[in-house]
């Protein structure tokens, strides 16, 4: 199977790779370009721990192939942070113990974070809805959705 | 030494994890995330049929594939002697286990694994898995745990005659064994009852649904020294399970402790790592497996379903006084399903007169049942905990009085011969009568259901270390995977003895060949085990510490006392000295006796037993079988809490999973044995918005057996929720169901059914 | 003498053909384990291996030197894990 040439923004740097055509982009993240913090939690699309932003939408990246990439800007875990600095959605997870084995954790951030970019100001009930494709199997969601509120209500200047 | 009473600094306050910005920055690394040089991709061949004679295994074609570089059946793995053991957090016999990861001569289940491939790519391994040839003879299944036991049902076993009756059976049947607890008389017992309730309770199969499936990366090395980098529950129960199956030296073995992503039991055992050590043995590469989610679910232990008759007679007064069960466990292809605990946790929670449980371990063609959270616990507490909601009824008596009145207390004996000591149900019962939860009205048309649960919790062997680096710094390292947080907790509980703030003890997992055997982390035992292990490490310190201080100043060691992280000397006649704090000391370790270092290793004995109350008003939609979760308090004695927002997080889990148990999660078998939803779309765990806010209620009751108090917590939250939920929708509807799920599918049944 | 109780059926009764009380001169866990295999067979052994004990009310998963007073009672009870 001949492998193709992609070239896509990776968290804000172009980057090129080699894929096969079958591969899909959460398969080319881990082990072609070396992002393992998107993962595989089933591989169809269901729980949402491979979750990335694509050309501003949220999307699961093992339902995209990764010469679908081609020429797209995408998002991935390791880009949400500003290098050493933790964006206010990964800090307020920390701080209310919203992770437990962490495993979900990349792909709720993410989503989280295409939440906050559509909606500054969800309700309770829109991030559940919203979240409602991100698997968790620890928390039973409780710190999560407060963590998230607390995260916006920072982001709109209206705490710390 | 013992701080429940003191002032205490950094243990119960809510410091951020030392590993938490790895794990929100995706940089921390899992079981299938790393890579090596030359690393093959290893892939199993699973059994399509329920049951089914393995006639030949011809894989002449799959080898012969591009790419592949070794394929591996049971024939490229020693046969296992018989050996009963407790493998992981339950009974198994070796042998069992032996053949679970590798079929012999016969398939038990649709997923048993068969044979093994390791290949340069992917997809060369999926194309070589597709050329292997297996002639099978299929045989009849069953799956249900009634019809296994049924006269005539298709045996899967012609060496199981079941143990625990007398005369012991001439034929060979599917009940592996039959467990009985008696206490009193309970014929007698219901001879007396004023009022007497009997039902038929029965469960359906549930999966622990990490999200985390699992793998491994195994390398054997060309100098017959084995490297495994996996997730898991125990990393010393992976190089010893890992040893025995292939018949290697464990001293041969290094495993290196990934993240792990979830476990709740069903990581405390294994299946792919022998396999990928014996394809890298045969391939001379390193050899990196993962389960997909339809491997999980077809090819990995969940728990058990189970089917229960229960009989509890009581007093016009809501005196228990007599409580019968029999339970009926699956315990999947081979023998070993929680069925005593399951036996012993029901009644657990009760001071009962007369009690009589009688248990069967069932076998059947589905996986091995591997521990769920509390295992066994769950599923009885679902009989006991909805036959008692009817039974408060029919007394017209409020269900929580009649927990009050009936509760197990200090000095309580059980009906499996434990003695109840340092429990918190009766506080845990007060706090829960008081809660505005509960003392609330329930909103019209809504159910309000309340139910109990109970684990023993375990100790058992842990090690770890302390060291004091150069600067000061304090290193911490224990054997305990850490699956939801404990790493902070035992960082918490060294800087407290220390006397330091926590951001200056660096807390690991250390591996296999670092640190001292730790068993698995599971049984709620790690905060207290560990714990005590690491507290009592740093205490050894704390004392090296002031020797060497007594030795600088040249005074007595009793003239010298440690505080708040320096020596002082112990009042103005031991002399007027500088404090010396650890940095000072480290920088003079040479001149003292040498590194600052203790490792402790422990058995633990006195773990806690722990108690938890669950309240939870639902609203349901009769048209569509719908059940709403509106508001939700799970109360539960946790000794010290440590770190409580791990704590609440233990509690708010479990109680989640459980409300999945209820409503939702279930194994769907087509005719053919075959399992029609090995994924998340169908096999429904909660989401988001399934799900209100859960409130934690934690009621400290110290264990006085642990130096800070701690008591096992992860487990109780799960027993609970299901006869919550289902006492709730009786109350809110009249329906008094006995069967999970309690999906709309059934609910719609029942509603017609009782029109 | 320390009185052992058989809890659970399992196959202990089979071992001890039908008794399920017992008393036993044993002062220790280890030595009670040592006279269990020697009364009955293949007993010491399954206590060791796949059961725990109670002593006197309290859960005793592994230890040679828990020690037995002249009244204890001890029951043997299936060894508990987790998940």
């Amino acid at each position: 199977m001949a492998r193709q040439h992609v070239t896509a923004t990776i968290n804000g740097e172009e980057t090129d790779f080699l894929c096969e055509t079958q591969q899909t982009l959460l398969d080319t993240l881990r082990d072609v370009v070396g992002l393992t913090g998107s993962k595989e939690g089933c591989a169809s699309g269901d729980c949402g721990a491979c979750s990335i932003i694509m050309d501003g939408r949220l999307v699961c990246s093992c339902l995209v192939l990764g010469v679908e990439a081609e020429g797209s800007t995408i998002t991935t875990i390791e880009g949400i942070a500003d290098g050493e600095k933790l964006h206010p959605i990964q800090q307020k997870f920390l701080e209310h113990a919203a992770l437990q084995c962490g495993f979900c954790t990349p792909g709720l951030i993410v989503a989280t974070k295409a939440l906050l970019d559509e909606n500054p100001n969800p309700t309770e009930t829109e991030t559940r809805y919203w979240l409602a494709g991100n698997l968790c199997r620890c928390t039973g969601y409780d710190k999560i959705i407060r963590a998230v509120m607390d995260a916006a209500a920072v982001m709109r200047g209206e705490t710390v | 030494m013992n701080y429940i009473d003191s002032n205490l600094k950094v243990v119960g306050t809510r410091p951020i994890r030392p590993d938490g910005i790895d794990k929100v920055t995706g940089r921390a690394v899992y079981s299938a995330d790393t890579r090596a040089a030359g690393m093959l991709w290893g892939k199993i061949l699973r059994s399509p049929h329920a049951h089914a004679r393995i006639i030949s295994i011809d894989t002449s074609k799959a080898e012969a594939v591009p790419g592949v570089r070794a394929v591996v059946t049971a024939a490229d793995f020693p046969e296992i002697a018989s050996e009963e053991a407790f493998v992981g957090e339950g009974p198994m016999n070796f042998r069992d286990l032996s053949t679970n990861i590798m079929a012999r001569t016969k398939v038990l289940y649709e997923g048993h694994a068969l044979a093994a491939v390791a290949a340069t790519t992917p997809a060369a391994a999926d194309e070589a898995l597709a050329l292997i040839d297996v002639k099978y003879e299929v045989l009849p299944y069953v799956i249900d745990v009634d019809e296994a036991m049924a006269d005539g049902a298709p045996v899967l076993h012609d060496d199981m005659f079941t143990a625990g009756v007398n005369p012991k059976p001439s034929k060979p049947s599917n009940i592996a064994k039959v467990v009985t607890f008696k206490k009193g008389d309970a014929d007698a017992g219901f001879a007396q009852a004023d009022i007497i309730v009997e039902g038929r309770y029965t469960t359906k199969p549930v999966h622990q649904g990490y999200i985390e499936p699992h793998a491994c990366l195994a390398t054997y090395n060309p100098d017959g020294q084995v490297t495994i980098h996996a997730s898991s529950q125990g990393h010393f129960m992976i190089r010893a399970y890992t040893a025995k199956l292939l018949g290697l030296d464990m001293a041969d073995i290094r495993v290196n402790p990934a993240e792990i992503g979830g476990g709740f039991g069903g990581k405390t055992l294994i299946y792919l790592e022998p396999v990928a050590v014996a394809l890298s043995r045969k391939s001379g590469k390193p050899v990196k497996m993962q389960m997909t989610r339809e491997d999980v679910f077809r090819g990995s232990g969940p728990t058990s379903g189970a089917s229960m008759d229960i009989k509890i007679g009581a007093k016009k007064d809501g005196t228990i006084v007599a409580a019968k069960q029999v339970l009926r466990f699956q315990a999947g292809a081979f023998a070993g399903s929680p069925i005593g605990p399951g036996c012993m946790c029901g009644f657990a929670l009760y001071d009962i007169e007369n009690v009589d449980v009688l248990g069967y371990d069932v076998v059947s063609n589905r996986p091995k049942v591997a521990a769920y959270r509390a295992p066994g616990a769950p599923i009885t507490s679902f009989a006991v905990e909805s036959a008692l909601d009817d039974l408060a009824d029919k007394l017209g008596i409020d269900p929580l009085e009649l927990r009050i009145k009936n509760a197990a207390k200090n000095g309580t004996k059980t009906h499996y011969g434990v003695t109840h000591a340092n429990i918190g149900f009766e506080q845990v019962l007060a706090v829960t009568k008081a809660h505005p939860h509960w003392t609330s009205p329930v909103a019209p048309g809504n159910g309000r259901g309340i139910a109990m649960g109970f684990w023993f919790n375990i100790g058992g062997e842990s090690s770890a270390t302390v060291h004091v680096n150069e600067d000061g710094s304090v290193t911490a390292a224990t054997g305990s995977p850490d699956i939801g947080g404990s790493r902070a907790s035992m960082g918490m509980m060294v800087a407290e003895v220390l006397g330091i703030t926590v951001d200056r003890v660096r807390t690991t997992v250390a591996d296999t060949a670092s640190i001292g055997f730790t068993f698995l982390t599971g049984g709620s035992r790690v905060t207290f085990a560990t714990g005590m292990a690491v507290t009592q490490a740093a205490e050894k310190v704390v004392e090296d510490l002031k020797r060497r201080a007594a030795q600088t100043w040249d005074i007595p060691v009793e003239a010298v006392e440690w505080r708040d992280g320096m020596a002082y000397p112990a009042g103005s006649n031991a002399g007027a000295f500088e404090p010396l704090d650890l940095a000072a000391l480290a920088l003079k370790a040479g001149r003292t006796g040498g590194p600052i270092n203790a490792e402790v290793s422990v058995n633990a004995q006195g773990a806690g037993a722990g108690f938890g109350a669950h309240i939870c008003d639902v609203k349901v939609d009769k048209e569509t079988g719908h059940v709403e979760i509106v508001r939700y308090t799970a109360l539960q004695d946790v000794g010290k809490a440590i770190h409580p927002s791990y704590v609440e997080g233990q509690i708010q889990g479990g109680a989640v999973q459980g409300i999945g148990w209820a409503l939702s999660e279930e194994y769907i078998y087509n005719a053919k044995g075959q399992l029609d939803n090995p994924g998340f779309l169908d096999y429904r765990c909660p989401v988001a918005s399934d799900v209100p806010m859960i409130e934690a209620v934690l009621v400290e009751v110290p264990n006085p057996r642990h130096p800070f108090g701690a008591r096992g917590v992860g487990e109780v939250p799960i027993v609970p929720p299901m006869a919550a939920i289902r006492n709730a929708i009786k109350h809110a509807t009249g329906l008094q169901l006995t069967d999970l799920p309690m999906s709309p599918p059934k609910i719609r049944a029942a509603s017609d059914a009782a029109a | 003498m320390p009185t052992v109780v058989l809890s659970s059926g399992g196959s202990c009764r089979e071992l001890t053909g039908g008794l399920t009380t017992f008393e036993v001169e044993a002062t220790t866990f280890r030595r009670l384990v040592l006279e269990l295999e020697q009364r009955f067979p293949g007993l010491g052994k399954q206590v060791e291996e796949s059961m725990a004990v109670a002593i006197d009310g309290e859960i005793f998963q592994d230890a040679y030197g828990a020690v037995l007073k002249p009244g204890s009672e001890i029951v043997l009870i299936p060894k508990i894990g987790g998940g």
